[in-house]
C-alpha cells in the first residue's frame, strides 16, 4: 500500500514501514479486544444461569471460558502496551503537538484497564474460594470496565476522524475543551459500532467452536448451551449493527466527504450516484464494478437526487490517492458483504428458533455457523481499514498529515521485521495454547484436574520426588 | 499545577518500580533457578505469587506513558525520538515476557512449557535493564528538548549502564524479599531460607552497585551527582538506612515489616532522582512548567488521577489482600 498524498512532495522513507507496522500491530490487537470486552459478558450469562438454575454444565462453561479469556486478556494486555509505545516511537509528530489535546482519553482508558486487570484477576483466581455471588459481581466489573475502556479508546480514534475542542495558536494547541474532545461529533456512533462489533466477533467465534461439536454429533446440554449463548448474543447484535453502520455512513457523508467518496467510489460530484459493488478506481475512472443505479445517492440522502461530493471536490493537495481509494472501497465492500451474510445467518437462526425453540440441528446452518466467526473477524478488520485508511492522507483530519506525523529516526524496517517475528511467535503460541486447552477438556471431560492458567497448575512433574530440598 | 502533575507522574514511576520491579525480579529468579528439576519449586512459588497480580502491576507503566504524553507531550516525543532503541527493545521484551508467562501456565507439555518459561525469564531480566538505561539517559540530560538526540550514546553511556544494572539488581532484591514472605506464608521453610539468601545477596549486590554508582555519576553526570548529594541526600540516606535495616531484619523480622522497609528503600531512591531533576524534566534545558500541556488538560489529568486513586486504590488493596490471604487460586 503506497499511500502518498502530495504530488511532487516525497514521502519520508519511514512512512511505509511505520504505517505497515501500526496497521499490523493494531490489526493483531483488535482480534483480542472482543475477548476482553464481550466474551466476558457471555461467560457471565453462563455463570448467572448456573447460579440461578443450579446448572453445573453452565458453570463448567463459564469456568472454561474464563480461562480462555485469561490467556487472551494477557496477550491483549501486552500487545496493547506495544501500541502505547508505538504512539511515541512511530508517530512523534502526532504525540508532540497534539498529545495534550487528545491524550487524556488514553488516561481514562488506562483507568478502566486498571480496573479490568484487577477484577479479571480476582474473577479468574476466585472460582474456588470466593462466595458465588460476590465472585459473579467481580466479573460484572470486568465487563463494565471493558465497555468504558472501549469508549475511551474510540474517543481518541473518532477525534482523529472529526477533531473538535481545541484552539490552535501559532501552530500549537493553546486551549483544550476536554468534553468536546472526548464527545466529538463521531464519538457516540463509532463507539456503539465498535462495541457491537466486539460482541458479534466474540459471539460468532465462540459459537463456531461449539458448532463444530454439534456437527460431530455432540448434542448434549453442555455443547448446546456453549453454542446458544454466544450465538444469541451475536445474532441480536447483528441487526442493530446494520442500523448503526447505516447511520455512521450518513454521518460520514455529511462530515467526511473524502472518506465517503472513496467508500462509494465517486470520482465526480453529482446526483443520481450509483452504488458500485466491487470495481476499481483507475486513472480517475471507475472500472469493472457492478453499478446499482441511484442507490448510493438514495442511501446517503433518502432520495436519488441527493448530491454526493466526489473526489474532484477534494483539493488536489490532500486528495486520497487511487491506491487509498481502492483499498477503502474494497474494504468497505468486504465489511458490508460479510456482515450481510452474518445478518442472513442470524435471521435464519431466528426463524429456526421461532419454529422449534431449540438449538437448530440443520447441518447447513451449523456449517455456516462454523465459519461465521472468521467472517465476523474479516468484517471487523475491514471496518478498521475503512476508518483508518479512509482518513488518509490525514492522521488528524484537516490538522495533521500522516507524512508529518511519522518518525524520522531509526531503521523502522528492522523494527517492523522484529515485531513481525515476535508477533508470529506469540500468535502461534496463543493458538497452540488454546488448542491444547481444548484438547485437554475434550479428553478429560471434567475440570477436576488442575486449573490451566492459574495456581494449581503446577508445572509438569519432573521426575524428582516433590519436596526434594534442593533449592 | 504542572508540578502537581509531575508529582503524580513520579508516583506512577515509583509504583511501577516497586510492583513492576518485583515482577521483573521474580523473572530473574526464575531464570537463575536452575534446571527443570532443581528449579521446580522456585518456579512454582513464582507462578503462584505472580499470576493474579502481574497484569495490574504492569498497568502502572501504561499510566506513566499516558500521563507523560498527555501532560508533557513535547518531552515525551523528545524521549521517544532519542531513546527509541531501548524503548523498542523494552516493548518487545514486554510482549515476550507477558506472552511467555501466560502460555507457560496454560501448557502442560514439558517442551512448550520450557520454551515459554525461558522467554518469560530472559525478557524479565532484559526489560528492566533497558528501562534502567532509559532512566539513566533522561537523568544525565542526554535527551535534547527537541528530541532526536544521539541514538546510541543516549543510552549506551556510563550513567545509563549504571541505571540498567541497578534496575536489574534492585528488581531481584525486591522480588527476593517479596518471595521470602510468600514462602514463609506457605510455611515452606527451605524455600524461605533459599529466598532469604537470595535477598541478602541481591541486597548486597544492589548496595555495591549503588556505591560504584557514586563514582560513575561523579564522573559522568556532575550535575545529577551534585543535586543528588544536596537536595536528594536526605532521601538517599533514608533509602540506605531502610535497605540496611531490611537486610538485617530479613532473618528475624516480620515479613510485612521487611517488605515495607525494602519498598521504602526503593521508593526513596526513585523519589531522590525526581527531586534531583526538579524543576527540570529533561536535563537542564526543559523545565516541567515549560513542557506542560495547556491548563485544561492538566486539570483533566488531575481529575482522572483522583478518580483513579478513589477507584483503583481500594481495588488494588482488595486484590492484594485476597492474594495475601490466599483466597485466590
Amino acid at each position: 500500500m503506497v499511500l502518498s498524498a502530495l504530488p511532487g512532495v516525497a514521502d519520508p522513507p519511514q512512512l511505509l514501514p511505520a504505517r505497515e507496522q501500526m496497521a499490523f500491530t493494531l490489526g493483531f490487537h483488535i482480534i483480542l479486544v472482543p475477548f476482553g470486552v464481550a466474551f466476558t459478558f457471555m461467560m457471565l450469562i453462563c455463570q448467572y444461569r448456573a447460579l440461578r438454575r443450579h446448572d453445573p454444565q453452565a458453570l463448567l462453561l463459564a469456568q472454561r471460558w474464563s480461562k480462555v479469556a485469561a490467556v487472551l486478556f494477557a496477550v491483549g494486555a501486552v500487545s496493547g502496551t506495544v501500541l502505547t509505545f508505538e504512539m511515541g516511537l512511530l508517530w512523534p509528530g502526532l504525540m508532540g503537538p497534539y498529545g495534550s489535546a487528545f491524550g487524556f482519553p488514553f488516561a481514562i482508558e488506562g483507568l478502566f484497564f486498571f480496573l479490568e486487570a484487577i477484577f479479571m484477576a480476582i474473577y479468574i483466581y476466585g472460582w474456588k474460594r470466593l462466595p458465588p455471588w460476590p465472585h459473579f459481581f467481580t466479573g460484572v466489573v470486568v465487563t463494565l470496565a471493558g465497555i468504558g475502556g472501549t469508549a475511551a479508546v474510540i474517543a481518541v480514534n473518532s477525534w482523529m476522524n472529526q477533531p473538535a475542542g481545541i484552539v490552535m495558536r501559532n501552530g500549537r494547541v493553546a486551549e483544550v475543551i476536554p468534553s468536546r474532545v472526548f464527545f466529538n461529533g463521531a464519538f457516540w456512533w463509532e463507539m456503539v459500532h465498535m462495541l457491537l462489533a466486539a460482541y458479534i466477533v466474540a459471539g460468532f467465534l465462540v459459537a463456531g467452536v461449539y458448532a463444530v461439536d454439534l456437527l460431530r454429533g455432540r448434542r448434549d446440554h453442555y455443547h448446546r448451551l456453549g453454542f446458544l449463548v454466544p450465538f444469541t448474543v451475536a445474532a441480536i447484535a447483528m441487526p442493530l449493527q446494520f442500523i448503526v453502520g447505516d447511520t455512521i455512513a450518513r454521518q460520514v457523508y455529511d462530515r467526511e466527504p473524502a472518506k465517503f467518496a472513496a467508500i462509494e467510489l465517486v470520482p465526480t460530484t453529482g446526483d443520481h450516484v450509483p452504488e458500485t459493488l466491487g470495481g476499481l478506481y483507475i486513472d480517475g475512472k471507475v472500472r469493472y464494478g457492478i453499478p446499482l443505479p441511484d442507490i448510493a445517492s438514495f442511501l446517503a440522502g433518502f432520495r436519488s437526487s441527493a448530491v454526493i461530493k466526489g473526489l474532484d471536490a477534494i483539493p488536489a493537495a490532500v486528495r486520497p490517492t487511487e491506491a487509498v481509494v481502492n483499498v477503502v472501497h474494497l474494504a468497505f465492500d468486504v465489511m458490508v458483504g460479510s456482515a450481510t451474510l452474518l445478518l442472513l445467518l442470524s435471521l435464519w437462526f431466528g426463524w429456526l428458533w421461532w419454529r422449534r425453540r431449540e438449538v437448530p440441528t440443520n447441518r447447513w446452518f451449523l456449517r455456516g455457523s462454523t465459519v461465521a466467526g472468521l467472517l465476523a473477524l474479516l468484517s471487523l478488520e475491514s471496518g478498521w481499514v475503512v476508518t483508518e485508511v479512509g482518513r488518509q492522507p490525514w492522521t488528524v483530519v484537516g490538522l495533521l498529515l500522516t507524512r508529518d506525523a511519522v518518525a524520522t529516526q531509526g531503521n523502522l524496517w528492522l523494527l517492523f521485521a522484529t515485531v513481525l517475528a515476535i508477533y508470529a511467535c506469540v500468535g502461534a503460541g496463543a493458538l497452540f495454547v488454546l488448542r491444547a486447552m481444548r484438547r485437554r477438556w475434550s479428553e478429560e471431560g471434567t475440570d477436576a484436574v488442575a486449573v490451566p492458567y492459574g495456581p494449581g497448575s503446577a508445572p509438569a512433574p519432573t521426575g524428582r520426588a516433590p519436596g526434594a530440598d534442593d533449592v | 499545577m504542572s508540578t502537581v502533575i509531575a508529582a503524580i507522574l513520579f508516583i506512577g514511576v515509583i509504583a511501577y518500580a516497586l510492583f513492576g520491579g518485583a515482577d521483573y525480579g521474580a523473572g530473574f529468579w526464575d531464570l537463575t533457578a536452575g534446571g527443570a528439576g532443581r528449579g521446580r519449586r522456585v518456579r512454582e512459588l513464582i507462578n503462584l505469587s505472580l499470576s493474579p497480580v502481574w497484569e495490574a502491576n504492569h498497568t502502572w507503566l501504561i499510566f506513566c506513558l499516558v500521563t507523560i504524553w498527555t501532560g508533557f507531550p513535547e518531552a515525551f516525543t523528545a524521549i521517544t525520538t532519542t531513546l527509541y532503541i531501548p524503548l523498542g527493545l523494552a516493548a518487545l521484551g514486554i510482549v515476550t515476557r507477558g506472552a511467555g508467562f501466560a502460555f507457560r501456565h496454560a501448557l502442560t507439555e514439558r517442551h512448550g512449557e520450557r520454551i515459554s518459561g525461558a522467554a518469560f525469564a530472559c525478557s524479565s531480566v532484559l526489560t528492566p535493564f533497558f528501562f534502567g538505561t532509559i532512566a539513566g539517559g533522561i537523568a544525565s540530560g542526554r535527551v535534547p528538548s527537541r528530541g532526536h538526540g544521539a541514538p546510541l550514546t543516549g543510552w549506551l553511556n556510563p550513567t545509563s549502564l549504571l541505571g540498567g544494572i541497578l534496575a536489574v539488581t534492585v528488581c531481584a532484591y525486591l522480588a527476593a524479599v517479596f518471595l521470602t514472605g510468600q514462602a514463609q506464608r506457605r510455611g515452606d521453610t527451605s524455600l524461605t531460607r533459599a529466598f532469604r539468601r537470595r535477598a541478602l545477596g541481591a541486597g548486597v549486590g544492589a548496595g555495591l552497585v549503588a556505591l560504584v554508582g557514586v563514582f560513575v555519576l561523579h564522573a559522568d553526570s556532575p550535575r545529577l551527582f551534585r543535586r543528588l548529594s544536596t537536595v536528594g541526600a536526605p532521601l538517599l540516606a533514608v533509602s540506605g538506612l531502610c535497605g540496611l535495616a531490611a537486610l538485617l531484619l530479613l532473618r528475624r523480622g516480620r515479613p510485612s515489616v521487611v517488605r515495607t522497609l525494602a519498598a521504602l528503600a526503593i521508593a526513596t531512591v526513585v523519589a531522590g532522582w525526581g527531586v534531583a531533576q526538579y524543576p527540570y524534566l529533561l536535563g537542564t534545558h526543559l523545565t516541567i512548567q515549560h513542557a506542560a500541556a495547556p491548563p485544561a488538560t492538566l486539570w483533566v489529568l488531575l481529575v482522572v488521577s483522583c478518580v483513579a486513586a478513589a477507584l483503583i486504590a481500594p481495588s488494588l488493596l482488595l486484590l492484594y489482600t485476597l492474594q495475601l490471604r490466599r483466597r485466590l487460586g
